[in-house]
């Protein structure tokens, strides 16, 4: 857990493409290159949907993709913040606050990375792939959805699902499937990087702590500001130093051992 | 253009702060705000030890506004001395330190503690938070106990004495009626109003402690008739608080009352909005004719006699 020392933008943006990839997931690509040239994997932006007073507060997203001074965020639509921008055109602008929070802490000697998202934890994983790749690691990912029609494998590699209904890959959870093909395995060889509901973040925990496997989270949280002011997002730290660390400038990445998920 | 005004001989560079617990301890948004544009800067609530704050979830976004449930959170005075202070005291603008206490012996050991050090411009007290068990509101609900606390804590200083009401009260300017006579050099009015929201499927109140703090601009109306009201009964100046987005929400609570606004909730979408009222208002008052932006204060024209209205609040 450390705090972020780049200079954090604000900063007015075009939208150069929005699409809906699968079934009620959208990709919003922006053209930002102040904040793509400084942002890492993990990290997300802090987005004013509108300009009146509804929504009042930005909306936060995961950093999805950089490619060259574009960003790629996915989303999907679950209230007026992303109704609105789910309806944004090619050449709107948007005033975007970025890069925020500490990215997945991606060191270590492990060769395989195991990406675990659920649902739309796996906005952040394109990015971290691309980064792992140049670190020539191995990747496996595995997506969890509700149904096969909200599986998106865009810019992922080497995946494997699991939907809640069955239609597509295990029936299951996307942390029974990370289960099945962990056992068996040696673990050191591994790192984690998990995203998703909370549930699946506190059961994807206790699996790693299980097989011995490091494990890196990235967490929501309902926060106001994203830079540490408003002190809206906490999560319990394990450590007993401070009670809670803030998700939005000690996060959103934390090492599944610093914290307390309930 | 004149943009200052004072209190108690404290010169503020122009009539807009930012409101405690809106903008950290001033260096968390330093990349993205010019803080020496301010009029001051009203710290994070200091209490004598550090505070965790309240369980998640503590914010929840309502129409036009937010509710809050922080809890007071902060680092506690020892370390809000060693560490924040130090780049506090390089700032060019007034900083005014707020002080949250669970009792009136510790906002008067915070505030002698505060006394020694160089840096602070004044205090502003924080007897209005409506998210803790012990203190808070049930100091600032409580006439005669805001009226101790003040008169506790204005002998221990020399420098300004701004005590924050609460608007969770059936008139408020009994409230500042009372912290004028036990002496206090100034009035913030209104820290939220108690509000909550509820998670209708899971049937439980979407912040843990139920009820939170409501502010941002669905409170706007409310603050500026608490202002309109505490401006009829006291002289000592008002510090207008409450949703301003905008110079013209500003303009606003100059006209009924204020002498001064803080920005709240704005600062959490723009870091910079303080500034850019400041800059707004300079330039209403521009157009408007004027050689000092304090002609907008009390300069609301009514034909109505307050007795009248008096009845209605």
């Amino acid at each position: 857990m450390s705090n972020q020392h780049a200079p954090i933008i604000q900063t007015i943006v075009k939208v150069v493409d929005r699409r809906e990839i699968v079934d009620g997931i959208f990709n919003l690509i922006l053209q930002a290159p102040e904040i793509a040239y400084r942002s890492a994997p993990g990290q997300f932006i802090n987005i004013r949907c509108g300009e009146g007073c509804v929504p009042l507060l930005r909306r936060p997203f995961s950093i999805s993709r950089v490619d060259g001074e574009l960003i790629e965020l996915m989303f999907n639509v679950i209230g007026h913040g992303t109704r609105m921008l789910s309806s944004k055109r090619t050449e709107d602008t948007l005033d975007v606050l970025g890069p925020l929070g500490v990215p997945f802490g991606i060191a270590g000697d492990y060769e395989t990375a195991l990406l675990v998202g659920g649902g739309l934890g796996i906005a952040p994983f394109p990015f971290l792939t691309d980064f792992l790749l140049k670190q020539k690691k191995e990747i496996v990912t595995f997506v969890g959805a509700r149904t096969g029609r909200q599986i998106s494998e865009r810019h992922m590699t080497n995946v494997h699902v699991a939907t809640d209904d069955g239609t597509r890959g295990l029936r299951g959870t996307v942390v029974d499937l990370l289960k099945k093909y962990l056992s068996g395995k040696p673990s050191k060889r591994h790192k984690i990087f998990g995203c998703g509901p909370t549930q699946m973040l506190k059961a994807l925990s206790e699996l790693a702590s299980a097989s011995s496997v490091d494990c890196e989270l990235s967490l929501e949280g309902d926060m106001a500001c994203g830079m540490g002011i408003c002190q809206g997002c906490p999560v319990e730290r394990a450590d007993g130093k401070k009670k809670y660390a803030l998700v939005c400038t000690e996060g959103p990445t934390f090492n599944s051992n610093d914290i307390i998920l309930r | 253009m004149i943009e200052s005004f004072s209190i108690r001989g404290v010169e503020f560079r122009n009539r807009v702060l930012v409101a405690s617990g809106t903008f950290g301890y001033g260096d968390e948004v330093k990349d993205l705000v010019d803080v020496n544009e301010l009029g001051g800067i009203c710290t994070k609530s200091l209490s004598w030890k550090p505070r965790d704050g309240n369980p998640p979830r503590r914010i929840v976004e309502t129409p036009s506004g937010m509710l809050n449930s922080i809890g007071l959170a902060n680092i506690g005075v020892h370390a809000f001395i060693e560490e924040k202070l130090p780049y506090l005291r390089t700032l060019n603008t007034a900083i005014i330190a707020n002080i949250a206490a669970s009792s009136i012996q510790e906002y008067c050991d915070v505030l002698n503690l505060l006394e020694q050090q160089e840096g602070i411009a004044g205090y502003e007290i924080n007897i209005s938070c409506p998210n803790v068990k012990e203190g808070g509101l049930n100091f600032g609900t409580n006439c005669d106990m805001t009226r101790q606390i003040t008169a506790r804590l204005r002998p221990l200083t020399q420098k300004p004495l701004i005590m924050k009401l609460t608007p969770n009260v059936t008139h408020i300017s009994e409230f500042a009626r009372a912290v004028e006579e036990a002496g206090a050099d100034a009035v913030s009015v209104i820290n939220t109003l108690i509000g909550m929201a509820v998670d209708i499927r899971a049937r439980k109140p979407k912040l843990s402690t139920v009820t939170g703090g409501l502010s941002g601009p669905a409170i706007k109306p409310i603050a500026l008739a608490k202002v309109y009201e505490v401006a009829q009964v006291v002289k000592i100046p008002i510090i207008g608080i409450g949703g301003i987005m905008t110079a013209e929400d500003a303009v606003e609570f100059l006209l009924v009352g204020a002498s001064a606004v803080q920005i709240g909730t704005a600062n959490f979408i723009d870091p910079a909005t303080g500034v850019k009222v400041a800059d707004g208002l300079r330039a209403f008052a521009e157009t408007q004719g004027l050689s000092d932006v304090g002609q907008l204060v009390r300069a609301m024209e009514s034909n109505i006699q307050f007795s009248v209205i008096q009845s209605w609040l």
